[in-house]
Order: structure tokens, then sequence, then C-alpha cells
């Protein structure tokens, strides 16, 4: 299974022009739990070939939403940037094969 | 107490619904405020010091509120003027604003909150050690700052008070806090701090902390200890997921926001559904900063560009287009060096293919086999001059390049006449940095006009 097929939305925006914020909002607990166990820093790292000390992990119980902030991969709008809103970041973890 | 601020919208200039405008008027709110910036939209605005809504629709959507104003005889307040909020932006508001009361016949003071910075101040702060950096700032250096094409400092609810104080109708602020501009009124009545900053931030984009993010407006109502977040709009509702789950919202932490002043804290916050359909906000905590801060946005030019569009369809090529592109952009730098003069590390060629792995470059993890691809290929340079040479030279090769030695010349598509675009001037943010200030308004300037 995919983790889009998992959760209800996941959303990437920037938090500024030099973090990145990736929102995964879940519809029960239970989901909310598995997504702690299984999204980890060493998983973020690995998807977003960012170092693991660079990473922030925030799971908000009350809503069931696990926030993800990361250094932006490009500081927004520069050249080597591709996306100016980091709209399409939270993809990379929407179609993430979870077992 | 009952203080009542009503948002119209997140931004001005993406339109609200002007019906749930007139709703939220009757229930006769103290101040209007809007917000009318952001560094979200990308670093070429603040760069230029210009807007990226249209004049026309800013100007239309301001003269909505502009009469709602005169009609209730209260304040009208924006933040971050212009998008990105510079003195140049906040004086085509004013100019915008001067029109608007011309045409409408009325009789309006108005103040301006000044928010650009001297160059020459900022690298005297960096000098003596007075500038920190933010998480994941920039490295800066004082040629960095010398630099800048546009430097904002953010006002936050010390400068909009020293604003809404001078008893004008219209308030245009320079670049601000989203947050600040919902809390100043509220603060300045006698409203918890922690309460009017927390409504500051979940009010901050209208309607997104309801159902129905499109409806737009919202009216926030304050207690003493806690505020109210009351639909407007009759197709969408507020509910404690809702409300709360604006603290969210393009934040990098989800229990805190830093501030002008201090720092908000949303642990122990109660979001509490009310009979009338409104939510009940209390327990937030302000932390008062002892060294008061001032954020910093900063731009400079990072080069010029040019691009060039192609489309291949050719499934030869759209399966080989990595080793097409490697190759075309092997031949196009030895004519450049030649031709030009210019060396390989004085300009950038990217090939980026849309419909393969534009949007996620070398993060992309699927594999699919796309009908075709288009080649969007950003040249930088130093100068303008150089970036249309290098497309120039490009050109020919884009459009004929083959990967076989005996072959008939391949065609490629282009979409467009002419095939290759100047963009100008390549903007980038270089500043994530606080400055410390003795007093909040050591940095900002008020200017009043009556009209």
């Amino acid at each position: 299974m995919r983790l889009k097929e998992l959760v209800k939305k996941i959303r990437s925006k920037n938090a500024g022009p030099f973090l990145l914020t990736i929102d995964i909002f879940c519809s029960n607990r239970k989901t909310f739990e598995t997504i702690i166990q299984k999204i980890t820093k060493i998983e973020i790292s690995r998807l977003y070939k960012i170092p693991k000390k660079q990473i922030e992990i925030f799971p908000i119980k009350d809503l069931f939403i696990v926030k993800i902030t990361i250094p932006r991969p490009n500081i927004q709008g520069s050249s080597k940037d591709r996306d100016l809103h980091g709209a399409s970041f939270g993809i990379i973890l929407e179609e993430l094969k979870i077992k | 107490m009952n203080i009542k601020v009503l948002v119209p919208t997140g931004a001005l200039g993406i339109t609200y619904c002007k019906k749930a405008l007139d709703r939220g008027l009757k229930e006769k709110p103290d101040i209007i405020v809007v917000d009318g910036g952001s560094t979200d939209s990308g670093p070429a605005y603040l760069g230029k010091g210009k807007s990226k809504y249209s004049r026309s629709s800013t100007k239309s959507e301001w003269k909505t509120l502009m009469v709602a104003r005169e009609k209730l005889k209260i304040p009208l307040l924006i933040g971050s003027a212009g998008t990105c909020g510079t003195d140049k932006t906040v004086d085509w508001f004013l100019e915008i604003t001067k029109e608007l009361a011309k045409e409408l016949n009325q009789n309006i003071k108005i103040t301006l909150l000044k928010c650009s910075q001297s160059k020459k101040n900022i690298n005297k702060a960096f000098l003596n050690k007075n500038l920190s950096p933010l998480n994941n700032a920039p490295k800066i250096s004082s040629k960095k700052i010398i630099n800048c094409t546009n430097i904002v400092g953010l006002a936050g609810v010390e400068q909009i008070t020293e604003a809404i104080n001078t008893k004008a109708d219209i308030i245009i602020c320079g670049r601000s806090t989203d947050a600040s501009l919902i809390a100043s009124l509220p603060i300045m009545k006698g409203v918890d701090e922690a309460i009017a900053w927390h409504a500051g931030k979940i009010g901050e984009c209208g309607a997104f902390c309801t159902t129905n993010p499109r409806s737009g407006v919202i009216l926030i109502s304050f207690q003493k200890n806690g505020f109210f977040i009351k639909p407007v709009s009759n197709n969408t509702k507020v509910t404690p997921y809702t409300v709360s789950a604006h603290m969210v919202y393009e934040n990098s932490n989800p229990f805190t926001l830093i501030e002008p002043g201090g720092h908000l804290d949303v642990k122990n916050a109660i979001y509490e559904k009310q009979k009338d359909g409104s939510v009940y906000v209390t327990g937030a905590n302000w932390v008062k900063d002892n060294n008061y801060k001032i954020k910093l946005e900063g731009t400079y030019v990072e080069g010029y560009q040019s691009i060039s569009i192609v489309l291949i369809r050719d499934e030869t090529y759209v399966t080989s287009i990595k080793k097409w592109s490697k190759q075309v952009e092997n031949k196009v730098k030895k004519i450049v060096e030649s031709s030009l003069s210019l060396k390989k590390k004085n300009y950038k060629i990217q090939f980026r293919f849309v419909g393969k792995n534009a949007t996620l470059g070398s993060l992309e993890r699927k594999t699919v086999e796309p009908n075709e691809i288009g080649v969007l290929v950003v040249v930088t340079a130093k100068k303008q001059y150089e970036c249309e040479e290098i497309s120039k030279i490009l050109n020919p090769l884009l459009l004929h390049h083959s990967l076989f030695k005996k072959t008939e010349l391949p065609t490629f598509s282009f979409p467009l006449s002419p095939p290759s675009f100047n963009i100008g001037k390549k903007y980038a943010f270089c500043l994530n940095h606080v400055i410390s200030v003795k007093n909040p308004m050591d940095i900002f300037k008020l200017e009043k006009y009556s009209i």
C-alpha cells in the first residue's frame, strides 16, 4: 500500500524561504501511530537526502497530524529551486510504499 | 469587554465574498484587518519592490473595504502592502488609496508604517554583532548586505500599535508579521497578549481556519482571556479541529510561533465548540523576550536568466533524453568557451525535463516512460547579454541535435516564437536573521497624510 491510500491528506508548504514543512493528516489514532512508527528521521533523511540532525518531526496527538520540518533542498526561488511554493515535496511521501 | 476584528480574506488581491463581508459588517467590528503580502510567492517581488497582484484587482478589492470603513467609521488596516512591504510598495498602495478617496469623495486620514531598512544600518548592526541567524539561515557578509536590492524589517504589535494610535482612518503597513495585524488592536484594548497573538495566527489566512477556505471572511471576538472564531459565510463552519489545525499551517513548529518581542506557546490551548456555532479558544501562553528582536528579509541579484522550451515527442529521444541533453550541453559549452570567451564557472545551464522529473529533480523516485518531454533549459549568467548569447548558441542544437552520426538531422518542436526569452534579473533571498533593537520603533517610520 502507498502512504496516500492510508492517510487523509499530505500537505507540503514553505515555512518561510528556508524551511519546508510537510503535514500528514491521519483519520484516526491507529493510522497516526502507524505513521509515527514508519515515518522516522532515518526514512525522511533517505527520501529527501537531508542529514538526520536537520530534520524535526512533531506528532500532534490531539489532531492526528504528523508534521515534518526540513531545510529546503534549495532556497525558495533561488536558481536551483524547482518548486517556488514547495507544493510537491509531499508527493514523495504520498507515493512511498509501506508494509 | 468585547473587541471584534473582521478579516475579509487571507490576502488582498485574491478576491473574497462580498455577501459574507456584508454579513460580517452587521456584527459591528471594531477594525477591518487584511494582509497584503508574504514571501511565499518568491524573491522577485521583494527583489524588485513590486506587488504580485494586479493593480486593478487590488484597487477594486480595496475600494469595497474603503466603502465599508466609511460606513462604520472604524479603522481599516493592511499589512505587508504590495506583497513585499517595501517603502516603494507602501507608496504604491498609498497612491491607490488616494485615487479611491477622490473617486469615493472621502475625507480620510492615512498613516503609513514604513519598514524598509538602510543597507548601511543593517551592515553596521552586522559588524557590531547585532544580527543573529535564525534556523537554517544562509551565511552573510558585509558584501552580501550591501549588495541587497531591498531589505525589510517585519513589524509587530508594538509598531502597528504606534500606527493605530495616530487615529488614522486607514493604516497602510509595510512588511509585518501576519499575526500582529490581528493582535494589535485587541492588545491595545487590554486583551491578554497570548490570546491576541493566538487569534492572530489562527485568523491570518481568513477562512482557512474554517471548513470552507474559499469563503474568505471571518470574525474574531475577543474577551480578556479568550477569543471566539465565528463563521461569517453561510456555507462554512468552524470546529475545534479546523481552528486548532491552522496552527500547523505554513508554520515550522506547530506549538510555537516566534514573533517580535517574544513567542507564543499553544501547547496547553483549549478549543471549545459553542452553541452558536463558534469556537472559543483559551489557554495559550506568551513568553516575552527581554531582548527585542526584529526579523529581516533581504534579496540580492544572483545573476540574469534566459529560458528556452523545446518539446520532444520522438520515442527514441524521449527514452534517451538525459544522454541527448548532456551531448547538447557539452557542445554548447565548447562553443561558448571559444566564441564568447566565457569560462564554465561563470554561467550555468540547467535542463529540466517536464513530464519526467522537472518538479522533484534528483528526489524523483517514479520511473514511468512519458509520451513526450518538455525540455525547459534555464541559463543563468552574470549578464543578460551572456544569457541571450548562450540561448542563441543553444537554439540550433535544441532544434536539430542528433544522437546518431549517420542519419538525417532530426527536428524538434518549439511551442513558441521567439523560442527563448530573457527573464531579466534573477533575485534570491539572502537574509534569515533578526536584529536586536532597544526601542521597537528604532528601525521603523510613520508618515501621516490627510486627504
